[in-house]
């Protein structure tokens, strides 16, 4: 701040001078004082006394032009001492000793220059602008300061580009690496979730106080058939980071909920991690779970083995390496919700990790099957004559999923330990691959699914119901 | 976004991780940085893709290089800044002189007229965005939603005599981003920290 109280740091006027424009008249603009700088600013009346001189006698300056030297040297005495009273840090703003000795008709010296950055942004009163410019035209150390400042708002800019590319961040890193091969790389199968708790984190990023505490509803397919929760932006978050500590406890990091003891289910944990919090959650939620989810991939890092340490979800369990890709499809599918209630874009996953998550919800269908036909939800193995051996291929459903996170896949129908066949294939199911993960999520209900079917239409039901039913809270 | 600054030991731990190659340390730093690199580099370039190849280059050179910064020199976030000025810098000029080898418009004071004015409207977006957040919350208020000092002490509640405190120091820090602009001065990088 101190140092430069001239115009030498600059050389003048150029297009800064577009932005200053913005504000109304005044000395703006065009920098320097020197004998080069004909064109004043015309609008800088003539000069009076300024109250705070007091009794002491001004030379009569016709301009500022001419008097700027003998005044400057002595207010800048005067002002420095001042100044010093009022610069960084002090609060209160009280300036340091200004015995006017007469009461002041006008607005006196420490208010003027108080006044300078308002005036420079012309966000004062029509009267408090007069008087600072009155002022300028007889005190070289203020001109000085309003003219630097006037400067200064020609800086003021909006940031241009608010979104980052989500696709820069992966390109940025797979370049690095490729530069310099990491010693500790991110194993292969938490990508997707390092990605995607990386565009949600992008998402939260402008978020106001409006948007966090904008009611999200969140839908899924349960044994009842849809369910719902009504919560907010931060509630989805705080959700989140409850369920993510699933991952976290395992991993021997700290749980957010503080557990210890057996694994509760996703939704209970959430439930537990809503009611715990004596406040509805807020933006302070978003902190905890970027650490966390930071902390997550970095701990997964070091694993450094093949991902197979068992996650426990209280009612089932998953390996390590699919635990993540599943978190990253609730990163996803919850960051569509957030998207959704405060009215933003929000693009599906690189197809790679859209894969992913395609082919662990398709690994968990045959679980998913079993599991309904014991609730008496599903048919029973259509023909029981077709009872299956481990390892024996089975009746199978030809799942195709279109789109560039798509594949083929053979679902067993009568037992997770079959394999699908497909000699044994009764149906065939197309479906695109958003809404096929859509559907996993519990967002659109397996009757509306829009998919292609050939085949056994109880076949192809029950697999759509088994989709719909991996979706959870 | 109002973020506190980071501990210094967030500095010295994230370069000893990157040192040692840890790839999820790279994305930690890019997910804390990466929006205040782009976002500089896009004020000197004028131009996306422009931003996003300086944006490249720097974490490139973070990673292979991380003991060029050293923690005892000041905080991670300012040297990073520093060095994506100097390499948006950098750029606009090499490609302003390419395209006036080739003969286009303009000649070599122009072009080192706009390199001085781009250096300078980076480093002050990087002052806006380092300054204390009530002076901050005080411009913004003054000058993009156009309240007087009067309205804005009662946005945010604070006396006007604070309002008009806060106004002129955001402006005097913000004044600052004109004086290390001469070409060739070392990044301390802006005013504020």
């Amino acid at each position: 701040m101190s140092g430069t109280t001239g115009s030498e740091a600059y050389d003048g006027d150029d297009e800064h001078d577009d932005h200053a424009g913005q504000a109304p008249g005044g000395p703006h603009g065009g920098g320097g004082s020197g004998p080069d700088h004909p064109h004043r600013p015309p609008r800088i009346p003539t000069p009076r006394t300024s109250v705070e001189d007091g009794g002491l006698p001004l030379p009569a300056v016709p301009d500022r032009e001419q008097g700027e030297d003998v005044r400057g040297m002595r207010e800048n005495l005067q002002e420095g001492l001042r100044q010093d009273g009022e610069r960084l840090g002090d609060l209160t703003g009280t300036a340091g000793p200004d015995p006017s000795p007469e009461p002041a008709p006008e607005l006196e010296h420490p208010v003027l220059t108080s006044l300078l950055g308002a005036w420079a942004l012309a966000a004062c009163s029509a009267e408090e602008t007069a008087a600072v410019e009155a002022h300028l035209g007889v005190c070289g150390t203020c001109a000085d300061e309003a003219r630097r400042l006037r400067e200064a708002v020609g800086l003021l800019q909006r940031p241009d580009s608010l979104d980052l590319d989500p696709g820069l961040r992966t390109r940025v890193l797979e370049r690095c690496l490729e530069r310099r091969p990491p010693r500790i790389p991110v194993p292969e199968w938490a990508l997707s979730y390092d990605a995607e708790t990386a565009r949600l984190d992008a998402l939260l990023q402008d978020f106001g106080d409006a948007e966090w505490h904008a009611p999200v509803r969140l839908r899924w397919f349960g044994a009842e058939g849809a369910s719902n929760r009504r919560t907010t932006v931060a509630g989805v978050i705080a959700h989140l980071l409850a369920v993510d500590g699933l991952v976290a406890a395992a991993l021997g990091l700290d749980d957010p909920l503080e557990e210890g003891a057996a694994p509760t289910p996703p939704q209970e944990r959430t439930e537990r991690y809503w009611r715990n919090a004596h406040f509805p959650p807020t933006r302070s939620v978003r902190g905890p779970w970027r650490e966390q989810t930071h902390a997550l991939v970095r701990t997964a890092s070091f694993t450094q083995g093949t991902g197979l340490l068992g996650v426990s979800y209280g009612g089932f369990e998953l390996p390590l390496r699919d635990a993540l890709v599943d978190r990253a499809f609730e990163c996803w599918v919850h960051a569509e919700d957030i998207a959704d209630a405060v009215d933003y874009p929000y693009e599906p996953p690189a197809p790679r990790h859209l894969h992913g998550m395609i082919d662990l919800a398709v690994r968990m269908l045959p679980g998913a099957l079993a599991q309904r036909r014991q609730a008496g939800l599903a048919a029973p193995g259509g023909d029981s004559r077709h009872l299956v051996a481990a390892g024996r291929p089975g009746r199978s459903v030809r799942l195709e999923i279109e789109g560039r996170g798509g594949g083929e896949w053979l679902v067993p129908l009568d037992s997770p330990a079959a394999v699908g066949s497909a000699e044994h294939q009764v149906a065939h199911v197309a479906l695109d691959d958003v809404e096929f993960c859509r559907l996993a999520a519990g967002h659109v209900s397996p009757r509306e699914a829009a998919a292609g079917q050939v085949g056994d239409q109880g076949a192809i039901g029950d697999v759509l119901s088994a989709v719909a039913s991996l979706s959870r809270l | 976004m109002a973020k506190k600054d980071a501990p210094p030991r967030w500095d010295r731990k994230m370069q000893q991780r990157l040192a040692r190659g840890e790839a999820a340390a790279l994305g930690e730093l890019y997910d804390r940085f990466a929006s205040l690199v782009h976002g500089l580099a896009h004020r000197v370039l004028g131009d996306e893709r422009a931003a996003d190849g300086i944006t490249r280059e720097v974490f490139v050179h973070v990673w292979e290089h991380p003991e060029s910064y050293d923690p005892d020199q000041g905080p991670l976030r300012t040297w990073v800044a520093g060095l994506t000025h100097r390499l948006a810098v950098q750029r606009l000029r090499d490609t302003g002189a390419a395209a006036l080898a080739r003969g286009g418009p303009g000649t070599a004071e122009e072009l080192e007229h706009r390199v001085r004015h781009a250096s300078v409207a980076a480093r002050a977006d990087y002052i806006v965005q380092s300054m204390p957040a009530p002076l901050r919350a005080a411009l913004e208020l003054a000058y993009f939603q156009r309240r007087d000092y009067r309205q804005a002490a009662a946005d945010i509640g604070i006396t006007e005599e604070e309002a008009r405190r806060r106004l002129r120091l955001g402006l005097q820090l913000l004044s600052t981003a004109h004086d290390a602009a001469s070409p060739g001065a070392p990044p301390g990088y802006g005013g504020a920290a």
